[in-house]
């Protein structure tokens, strides 16, 4: 049982958290003192308690914030740098800011209405942004590993979405630690991939970290919430149930289940032909393909 | 005299005497998906409900697609 972690007092909880944090590390051999590393800030309580945990615990880390430019009715994204820069300067923290509007031409939004990927829900184009900015930064700034603030929630449900359509190639890569490739993408760690959503969040508010609490617009109706909730219900009738679904998954992968799929996923990378960046694609990666497109169409529509 | 539960700008009441989690259960709310605040002070699931608290819950779930 979990929930009687939340039952210690402040003090024994931040020092239960932090010394959790270091053990998930050293257990998964996720990065050392000598690391530099890079944060992925959203401006959320899982990033910005991970950012804060790590520098508690001594590690060299800089922060990457992403503008995505979602601001129509919510100003989501204006309020979310807010939170992040804000947290930066408090903690003297040196944070990386990447415009996807003035980097690649457009907001995703905008980008999102004019391709086909995802059809009017931008969260295709988001994630392929994301990920590619957060490889080029990771590359150019020469940060050995890019972390990110992905709870056990987070976790369960993808595990949970990948399970439910056997989608062996993408279990094969989910796990604690995605290890870098021979083509240069980065090595990728989540930390906090096995504290409860809710342990997270109290980490956040014991330690006094503000943090954006409004949802990106478009993850309503999101699939990963939907399954959240199912989980949530789960858990509910029999604690322990996402941990154990997680880690007996984790077992599952070491010895050897899906071992096949990932070599392949692997040895397949050619160098992209505009960027360089490693990609599946036989020329151009996904990134340099939509957002070709994406610029062209708005030049057309101009 | 009842515990009032604010969650967003969703309100509900219950009895005081049950715990957090009975009080979360039977409002249909994941125990899992909120922290329960006293006056600004995290509280634990198991902790009795008195008459004329007000909890406030924070919303923990987050995350579309990554
Ligand atoms: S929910 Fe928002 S931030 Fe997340 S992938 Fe979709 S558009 Fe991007
Ligand atoms: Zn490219």
């Amino acid at each position: 049982m979990r929930q009687h972690k939340l039952a210690l007092c402040k003090e024994h909880f931040l020092v239960w958290f932090t010394e959790q944090t270091q053990r998930f590390i050293n257990k998964y051999h996720m990065f050392g003192y000598e690391d530099r590393i890079l944060v992925a800030v959203s401006g959320g309580k899982d990033s910005l308690a991970l950012w804060n945990v790590l520098h508690r615990l001594g590690y060299q880390t800089d922060g990457l914030y992403i503008g995505l430019g979602i601001n129509q009715g919510t100003g989501y994204s204006a309020e979310s740098l807010q939170f992040t820069e804000k947290y930066a300067t408090k903690y003297n923290h040196k944070l990386i800011v990447v415009d996807v509007a003035e980097f690649a031409g457009a907001t995703i939004p905008e980008a999102a209405a004019l391709t086909l990927r995802g059809k009017g829900k931008p969260c295709s184009v988001c994630g392929l942004t994301k990920r590619y900015i957060m490889n080029m930064v990771a590359h150019q700034g020469d940060y050995n590993v890019l972390v990110t603030g992905h709870n056990l929630d987070d976790e369960v449900a993808v595990l949970f979405g990948n399970t439910l359509n056997w989608a062996v190639g993408y279990l094969a890569r989910q796990g604690p630690v995605l290890e870098e490739t021979a083509g240069g993408l980065a090595r990728k760690a989540k930390p906090f991939c096995r504290f409860y959503e809710r342990e997270t969040a109290a980490y956040a508010l014991l330690q006094g970290i503000d943090y954006i609490y409004e949802e990106c617009p478009h993850a309503t109706g999101a699939k990963s919430i939907y399954y959240k909730v199912q989980l949530n219900q789960l858990e509910a009738d029999r604690p322990g149930t996402k941990l154990s679904f997680y880690l007996s998954f984790l077992r599952a992968k070491e010895s050897g289940f899906f071992a096949h799929q990932n070599p392949a996923v692997q040895a397949n990378l050619n160098r992209c032909q505009t960027c360089g960046q490693p990609t599946s694609a036989p020329e151009q990666c996904a990134f340099c393909r939509t957002w070709h497109r994406v610029r062209s169409r708005r030049a057309a529509a101009a | 005299m009842t515990v009032r539960l604010t969650l967003r700008d969703q309100e509900y009441e219950v009895y005081g005497g049950m715990t957090v989690r009975h009080a979360l259960l039977k409002l249909g709310i994941q125990p899992d998906s909120v922290l329960p605040t006293l006056d600004g002070e995290l509280i634990t699931d198991d902790e009795i409900l008195q008459d004329d608290q007000h909890i406030h819950l924070v919303a923990v779930i987050s995350g579309g697609a990554r």
